[in-house]
C-alpha cells in the first residue's frame, strides 16, 4: 500500500498523527496540573481515523466533528495554536474562547464544529449536504463523524434516512471505538453488525480497520468520488479503540489493562511508523518538531487575553 | 382595503420573499401538494416548484438540523413544523444547536421556525401548548407572535430577512380570519410592539391568540365607560420595554393577559419590566395576571373555553382594578 504513495506524504501523514497525539496528551497533562479547567474527550489511540479521514477531504468539503474532536479538527486543518487557545479559554481560540473543547471550528476551512451533543452533528451536515446540492456545487461533500453510542440516537437514523432518500452528498464517518463511555457495543446494541446500519437506508457502506491511516484515507478518497459520482450518501465504519479514558473523570474501571494493551500494540501511529520504515533518527527528528509545534501552541495559548463580557454580548445575535 | 385571511397573509409574505431571494426555501411535513396541515402553503409548490416547497420525512430533528446546516452555508430555510408542541420533539436542534450557533462560530444562521401554536380547535393537550416562554428564555433566538393579518405578513417577511432563528409562532384559530392587507410590499420589524387601541383608564398587555379577545372585552368596556389601552406585544424577544413602560406610566393600570400558562409565563417578565422602570411610581394598583391555569388543555369542548382569559374573566378583573 505504501508504494503507492511517496515518502513525503506519509511523513506528513505521521507527524500530522503525531501532533493530535501530542496535543491531546498536553492537555490532558495540563488538565491534571489544574492548568485547563471544564472537561475534555480524548481520542488517544483513534488518529488513524479522525487524521486519516480527515486528510483524505478537500478544503471546500464540511466537516461536522464529535464531542471527541481534536484529531478531526486538527486533521482538517484548523490552527494548532487556535485549538490550543480555545481549550485554555482565550480570546484567539477558535471560538473565542466561548466554547472550549466540545466547540472546535474554523468555518473557513469547512470545520464546523465539534459538537456536546451527541448525534446532533449528523443533521446539521445534512444542511451543509443540501445547500452543496442546491447550489450545484462541485467537487465538495459533507462529513459527519460520530461514534457507535451515537448509533442508537434516534437523529443518526433520521438523519441517515433524510441524507438517503433526498440523495444528498454526504459521507458518514462511524469512529466505532467498542465503548459508548463504559458501555460496551454489545452491551447496548442489539446487533453489532453496524454496517448493516447502512443497508436499512439502502446506503452503501465500507467497513475499514481505523487503527490503519491509509486505510483509512484510501476509503474516505474512494467514497469520496463514489459520492459526486453517484449522488448518493455512504457510510464507513472505522473500528478503532479510545486508549485514553472517555473523560478527565475515567477512572478505567469497565475495562482491564489486558484489553489496552492489546490495543496499545495496534497504535496507528506505530502502525504507520512500521509501514513507511522510518529510522530512529528520522522519528527523533520528527518528534523534536511536533514537541515544538505543541510547545508554541501552548505558550501562544498562555500569552493570548481573555475574551470580555462584550465579546459574549456581542456575539449572542448575528446583526 | 382588500381583505384577506391570516393563513394567505403568511403565504403572500412567504411567496414574495421566495420570488425575490433564491436562497429562501421552505420545509416541512406535508407543505407541499397537501398545503400544509393549515393550508398555510397552499398553491406554493405549483408556482415555486418542488426543490424549493419541500415535503420532509416525519423526522422533526432531522429537517430542524438540516435547516440549520443550510443557513449557515448560504441558503434561508423556513420550516414549517405542523404543531407548536412539535418543537419538543427536536428541541435539542433549536435549543442547543440553532441557538448557539452564531455564540459558538461566529456565524449567521438566518432560519424561520414557522408553526401553528395555541388552542381552541379542539386539538387537546400535545396539539395545544402556548410554549413561547420556553423559547424567550432561551438567548440567540428570537420570538415572534402576530396576532393579525396584517402584523404576520409584516412579520414573516423581517423574520425571513434576519441573520437570527426566529421562533414564529402563529395562533391556528386565527388562520382563516380576515383582516385588512395593503397589495403594497412593507415589512413590520421585529422588537416593536404595536398600540391596537388607545385608552386612558387601563392598559391591557397582551400578544396572540388573546389579543382578538382583548379587543372585544375593550369594545364592551367602552360602553360601561372604562377607556381600555391595548397593546400588542407581536414580539417576545425582542421586547419592546419601551412600549410596555409608557402604557403602563400613562394608564397607571395594567393587566397582563396571555393564553401560556400563567406561572412562570411570559407575563412575570412583562411586570418585572413595569416594577423595575419608573414606571412602578405611577402605578395606581397592582398589576394582575390572566392566563392558563397550572394544568395541560383539556379536550372537552366548554372546558378548553373556560381555561383560557375569556371576555368574562377579563372584564371582571378590569373592574376588579378600577
Amino acid at each position: 500500500m505504501k508504494n503507492k504513495y511517496d515518502k513525503d506524504f506519509l511523513i506528513y501523514l505521521l507527524e500530522k498523527m503525531m501532533v493530535v497525539r501530542k496535543f491531546e496528551e498536553k492537555i490532558q497533562a495540563l488538565f491534571s496540573d489544574g492548568v485547563l479547567h471544564g472537561t475534555t474527550h480524548l481520542g488517544i489511540g483513534e488518529e488513524g481515523t479522525a487524521v486519516g479521514a480527515t486528510m483524505a477531504l478537500e478544503n471546500q468539503d464540511y466537516i461536522f466533528a464529535t464531542h471527541r474532536g481534536h484529531g478531526q479538527v486538527i486533521g482538517k486543518g484548523a490552527d494548532v495554536n487556535a485549538v490550543m487557545a480555545e481549550m485554555f479559554g482565550k480570546k484567539t481560540g477558535v471560538s473565542l474562547g466561548l466554547g472550549g473543547s466540545m466547540h472546535l471550528a474554523d468555518i473557513e476551512k469547512g470545520i464546523f464544529g465539534t459538537n456536546g451533543i451527541v448525534g446532533a452533528n449528523l443533521a446539521i451536515a445534512c444542511g451543509t449536504a443540501f445547500s452543496i446540492k442546491t447550489k450545484k456545487e462541485k467537487d465538495k461533500i459533507a462529513v459527519a463523524f460520530f461514534g457507535d453510542g451515537a448509533t442508537n440516537e434516534g437523529v443518526v437514523h433520521e438523519s441517515m434516512n433524510i441524507a438517503s432518500v433526498w440523495n444528498l452528498p454526504i459521507l458518514f464517518v462511524l469512529v466505532n471505538n467498542g465503548y459508548s463511555v463504559s458501555k460496551k457495543l454489545f452491551e447496548m446494541t442489539k446487533n453489532t453488525n453496524l454496517l448493516e446500519r447502512a443497508k436499512i437506508y439502502d446506503m452503501k457502506a465500507y467497513e475499514v480497520d481505523g487503527n490503519n491511516a491509509l486505510e483509512v484515507f484510501e476509503t474516505v478518497k474512494k467514497a469520496r468520488e463514489e459520492i459526486l459520482k453517484e449522488n448518493a450518501p455512504i457510510l464507513i465504519v472505522a473500528n478503532t479503540y479510545r486508549l485514553s479514558g472517555h473523560s478527565k473523570s475515567d477512572n478505567n474501571l469497565y475495562r482491564n489493562q489486558e484489553e489496552i494493551e492489546k490495543w496499545q500494540n495496534k497504535d496507528p501511529i506505530k502502525a504507520l511508523i512500521g509501514v513507511i520504515g522510518c529510522s530512529k533518527d528520522e522519528i527523533v527528528a520528527l518528534e523534536n518538531n511536533v514537541d515544538n509545534i505543541i510547545k508554541e501552541a501552548v505558550d501562544f495559548a498562555k500569552n493570548s487575553p481573555e475574551p470580555t463580557i462584550e465579546d459574549i454580548l456581542d456575539r449572542v445575535y448575528a446583526k | 382595503m382588500r381583505k384577506i385571511t391570516y393563513a394567505n397573509a403568511i403565504k403572500e409574505g412567504i411567496s414574495e420573499e421566495m420570488r425575490k431571494d433564491n436562497s429562501v426555501f421552505i420545509m416541512g411535513e406535508d407543505i407541499g401538494v397537501y398545503g400544509g396541515a393549515f393550508g398555510v402553503t397552499k398553491g406554493m409548490i405549483e408556482e415555486l416548484s418542488k426543490e424549493r416547497v419541500i415535503d420532509t420525512p416525519v423526522s422533526e430533528t432531522a429537517f430542524m438540523g438540516l435547516a440549520i446546516g443550510s443557513a449557515m452555508t448560504g441558503l434561508k430555510p423556513i420550516v414549517e413544523l405542523m404543531f407548536s408542541d412539535f418543537m419538543a420533539v427536536c428541541y435539542d436542534q433549536i435549543i442547543n444547536q440553532a441557538a448557539k450557533m452564531h455564540f459558538a462560530f461566529n456565524k449567521k444562521v438566518p432560519m424561520v421556525i414557522r408553526t401553528a401554536s395555541g388552542a381552541g380547535t379542539g386539538a387537546s393537550f400535545q396539539h395545544s401548548q402556548s410554549l413561547e416562554q420556553m423559547y424567550a428564555n432561551v438567548p440567540g433566538l428570537k420570538v415572534v407572535m402576530p396576532a393579525t393579518p396584517y402584523d404576520a405578513k409584516g412579520l414573516i417577511k423581517s423574520a425571513i430577512k434576519d441573520d437570527n432563528p426566529v421562533v414564529f409562532l402563529e395562533s391556528k384559530e386565527f388562520y382563516n380570519d380576515e383582516g385588512e392587507v395593503p397589495l403594497e410590499e412593507y415589512y413590520i420589524p421585529l422588537g416593536k410592539a404595536d398600540l391596537k387601541r388607545e385608552g386612558k383608564d387601563i392598559s391591557i398587555i397582551t400578544y396572540g391568540r388573546m389579543v382578538k379577545t382583548v379587543l372585544e372585552t375593550a369594545n364592551q368596556l367602552e360602553k360601561e365607560g372604562i377607556s381600555v389601552e391595548v397593546l400588542d406585544l407581536r414580539s417576545l424577544v425582542p421586547l419592546d420595554t419601551d412600549a410596555i413602560i409608557e402604557t403602563a406610566k400613562k394608564t397607571g393600570r395594567v393587566l397582563i393577559v396571555h393564553e401560556a400558562v400563567k406561572f412562570a409565563g411570559f407575563g412575570g417578565e412583562i411586570l418585572s419590566t413595569i416594577v423595575e422602570s419608573d414606571a412602578f411610581n405611577y402605578l395606581k394598583t397592582n398589576i394582575k395576571r390572566l392566563g392558563l391555569g397550572y394544568h395541560p388543555i383539556p379536550f372537552n369542548k366548554s372546558l378548553e373555553k373556560e381555561v383560557f382569559p375569556t371576555i368574562e374573566k377579563i372584564t371582571k378583573q378590569v373592574k376588579e382594578m378600577m
